[in-house]
């Protein structure tokens, strides 16, 4: 009973009880999608036939450049000799590797930020607040650029590589979080239950992480996944223009992009089609997650078994501010 | 009295909704049957819940398309369950109209009034835009609002409250409608202005022959306004009947009980506390308290050279209107308001520019329950929890759960089962979780106790119990006690003594039998005088006397 009561509060968990019709079909098919990548990274030297910088076979021939799908290559080598099929399945580890690290390191930094700047306000509310727009302001591939060079100093080791792309990618997300916190941070603030915890006499930070801190995350699952998403797009489009990771540090799908463009008009698809497709695929899987999970948590656009909305708790959660619009995109 | 042969003006024949919830269908009114006779006022009483508002909305089709509504609703001859929605647009305005219960969010505030009382009109025919101003003029100047000609291109925010819901209601009069659902029109609005607006309803009905289906929790105001009273309880109505029938014999045992929590001015004589020696626990002197205005604008003074003392063990009624700054009082006292001028006094410390380190090691004498019972509770943390944050934090228990006991002792202390410990605030009603916000205000046997307008969010039938364990409490506990109210009749239950405040001032200050029996000054007498008693006979008698000279 308690532990279903607990799997019932986890975020996705929830969700998916909560779902219906094609909104359940929307979540379902990101689940299944990312899921599929996911095994894709866990068990990559498992499924995959040859190392992503491999290039020569265990007779000691290489493999060649442009072979065609088929025998040994089942989706054919690309212009630097490497195994297609295996640079796809180790690209979706650097894709989570990147993920991962980038969505943590700005999480960690970006809550914390707006923690303070909502809660505490003032000056330095002011200051970050004008930080975090100019930083909006800025073009977000110019950024990561920048930040990548920054960071990797022209080099690029597996480990370097990876947290360049993700801190570059960090150095674009934490002004989201930041935003989004904070416009939390500064609505439970004015709550009761707050003055509360004042008048008891509770300290600062008590306040602020047992009481304001949790009740400031409901929509950190949802900018987490529809996050993940632009974080793969921005690490593939800094692989494309070359700032990327070097294909003897990591397989990384953007590079693989860039290196293919010469194939497509000589005839050779596969060389693009399928580190394309690996991108378009995951990104597609994880913006569906996003997608329903914001669908889910405003009740303005939840389907429900019987369609009927309106009862004086969806009027309540009506007027509460929703996710979308937390994170400045306008109503449709 | 009413002529019943005629067609009623609403005929509500078995009405069924059903709602589809996330927690499972709610059957929210069940064969409701009601008919309302032309310039009829028929009122709807119930707990919040009850089904009163379902109701009342489906008569103008507003309930979403979609819930399940089985019955029939007939105004005239259309049926408004079944009949298209561009119908029921043609009926709404001119047929049936509605008065909301907050009128600073029922008009929209970046058009003039006068554009909003022409809409309608315009959306009902062809009118010209002189024919709608000239309209527009008249009703407002039925409504009462005065220099109607000029104010007519005023937007909201330049009305008060109470001239806000007169403009809402002359929207709701423009086309002339057979009834007027009214959803409790003058629970937003103080007691006076709710008066006014009450008188200008009975006009209105008078003049207009309006029928008006009143929504409402209040049972003064049905006092004051009903011809006929149906009374409403888990979706069913339990009992119809005259008002004066429905207040002198109760059938419905639940009637009964509504009836005997409604809080009456008996002005009982509570026992006085005895003068004793000590110090007060609060004093204020010449207390001024500012909030800051916008860049180059003066601040606003919200209270202004108030003094008073609370002595050991005394409840002292704090009552006053809206803006009387009776809440910035209780909140400067827990110092969450800085105190602008003057001394405020609060358990030995001078909060006038006081700094929250020196007050904290204070804060474990002083408690606060909140006004909205619903807010007050951190959603995340137990029940239990919330009340031993209060022990956590002043270091008598390391963690909640070491705090478990004197938790238990406290949730028993204020009536509630230790069960309820271990449930989340969103899982007991809003009676039960003021229970719960008065046990963590005592956690710690403070010496005083704010409590600001601790009931105003609750039932009646709640609140009397409420108030009734709050006094045992008191009593129990022997705390001074801060009451915030506006409600006078709530203060004659529980407060020793009585401040009356007006724009921040104090109007009158003395024991509770005094100030409420024999009051001296003009805004007090105005303030009893506007309190609609839960009486028919009554109102309508004090009614014929007329109002007092400066009502």
């Amino acid at each position: 009973m308690r532990v279903r009561k607990l799997l019932g509060r986890l975020p996705v968990v929830h969700q998916f009880r909560q779902s219906i019709g094609l909104q359940r079909g929307m979540l379902v098919a990101g689940l299944v999608i990312t899921g599929i990548f996911l095994l894709m990274a866990v068990f990559a030297p498992l499924i995959a036939p040859y190392g992503f910088n491999q290039l020569v076979d265990e007779n000691g021939d290489t493999f060649g450049a442009q072979v065609p799908p088929g025998g040994d290559h089942i989706l054919g080598t690309t212009v630097g000799g490497y195994d297609v099929l295996s640079r796809v399945i180790w690209g979706a580890q650097t894709a989570f590797f990147v993920i991962i690290v980038a969505v943590s390191l700005s999480i960690f930094v970006g809550v914390i930020l707006g923690l303070i700047s909502g809660y505490l306000g003032g000056w330095i509310d002011r200051v970050l607040v004008v930080i975090a727009d100019a930083v909006y302001a800025f073009p977000t591939l110019l950024l990561a650029i920048v930040a990548g060079i920054v960071i990797s100093q022209g080099q690029s080791s597996q480990i370097g590589g990876v947290f360049a792309a993700a801190i570059s990618i960090t150095v674009v997300f934490i002004p989201q979080y930041f935003r989004v916190i904070r416009a939390e941070a500064v609505r439970v603030k004015a709550e009761a239950f707050v003055e509360s915890a004042k008048v008891v006499g509770a300290s600062t930070p008590r306040v602020m992480f047992r009481h304001v801190f949790r009740n400031s995350t409901r929509t950190l699952p949802l900018i987490f996944t529809l996050n993940s998403s632009e974080a793969i797009l921005t690490l593939a489009a800094l692989g494309f223009l070359g700032f990327g990771i070097e294909p003897t540090s990591a397989a990384e799908w953007g590079y693989d992009l860039n290196r293919s463009r010469s194939d497509v008009t000589s005839g050779i698809w596969w060389t693009s089609v399928f580190p394309g497709s690996a991108i378009v695929l995951l990104v597609l899987g994880i913006t569906l997650i996003g997608e329903s999970l914001n669908d889910l948590a405003d009740p303005r656009l939840r389907a429900r078994r019987r369609a009927a909305d309106a009862t004086p708790a969806d009027a309540v959660a009506a007027t509460q501010p929703t996710a979308r619009e937390e994170l400045g995109e306008v109503p449709r | 009295m009413i002529d019943k042969i005629a067609t009623p003006a609403v005929d509500i024949r078995d009405l069924d909704v059903t709602f589809a919830t996330d927690g499972g269908d709610v059957h929210a009114v069940r064969d409701v049957s009601l008919q309302v006779a032309p310039g009829e006022v028929l009122a709807i009483v119930g707990e919040s819940g009850s089904g009163k508002t379902v109701t009342a909305r489906t008569i103008l089709g507003l309930n979403p398309e979609t819930a399940n509504i089985g019955g029939a609703v007939f105004l005239g001859a259309d049926d408004v369950v079944s009949i298209s929605a561009s119908r029921m647009r043609e009926l709404r305005g001119t047929r049936v109209a509605m008065i909301f219960q907050e009128p600073s969010t029922a008009l929209n505030p970046v058009f003039t009034v006068g554009w909003q009382l022409a809409e309608g009109m315009r959306a009902h025919g062809n009118v010209s835009k002189q024919q709608a101003r000239r309209r527009a003029v008249e009703m407002l100047k039925k409504v009462g609002i005065d220099d109607a000609a000029r104010r007519v291109n005023d937007y909201p925010h330049q009305f008060s409250g109470g001239q806000k819901q007169r403009i809402v209601i002359a929207m709701a009069l423009t086309l002339e409608p057979d009834v007027i659902i009214a959803d409790e029109p003058t629970t937003a609005l103080d007691v006076t202005v709710q008066a006014e607006i009450l008188e200008l309803l009975r006009d209105l009905r008078a003049e207009f022959g309006t029928a008006i289906v009143l929504i409402t929790h209040n049972m003064g105001v049905v006092a004051d306004l009903a011809d006929r009273v149906a009374v409403m309880y888990n979706g069913q109505v339990v009992e119809t009947a005259p008002v004066r029938e429905l207040f002198a014999n109760p059938q419905h045992p639940y009637t009964q009980k509504l009836l005997a929590a409604v809080p009456r001015l008996d002005i009982a004589d509570r026992p006085q506390v005895k003068p004793s020696k000590d110090a007060p626990v609060v004093s204020a002197k010449d207390l001024v308290i500012d909030y800051p205005g916008r860049l180059g604008r003066k601040p606003f003074r919200a209270v202004d050279n108030v003094s008073f003392d609370i002595m050991p063990g005394e409840v002292l009624g704090l009552v006053g209107e809206s803006g009387s700054g009776k809440t910035t009082i209780g909140r400067a006292i827990a110092g969450l308001t800085r105190v602008t001028d003057g001394s405020l006094d609060v358990l030995g410390v001078e909060m006038h520019g006081v700094r929250e380190r020196t007050f904290r090691p204070h804060r474990k004498d002083l408690g606060f329950v909140f006004q909205d019972p619903a807010t007050s509770f951190n959603p995340l943390l137990t029940i239990a929890q919330c009340v031993a944050e209060p022990l956590v934090v002043h270091g008598v228990a390391k963690n909640p759960a070491e705090a478990r006991g004197r938790v238990d002792e406290l949730m028993e202390a204020v009536q509630l089962p230790k069960e309820y410990g271990d449930r989340y605030p969103h899982e007991l009603s809003g009676g039960q979780r003021q229970r719960a916000s008065l046990a963590r205000a005592i956690a710690l046997d403070p010496k005083l106790l704010i409590a600001d307008e601790p009931t105003s969010a609750l039932d009646v039938s709640v609140q009397a119990r409420v108030l009734e364990l709050f006094g045992e409490v008191q009593e129990r506990f022997g705390f001074a006690t801060l009451f915030i109210t506006h409600d006078l009749a709530v203060v004659d239950m529980l407060a020793h003594r009585i401040v009356v405040l007006h724009h921040g001032e104090i109007a009158e200050e003395g024991h509770t039998a005094d100030v409420l029996g024999n009051p001296q000054n003009d805004y007090t007498r105005r303030l009893l005088h506007s309190l609609p008693v839960p009486d028919p006979v009554e109102q309508a008698a004090r009614r014929a006397r007329g109002p007092l000279a400066s009502a």
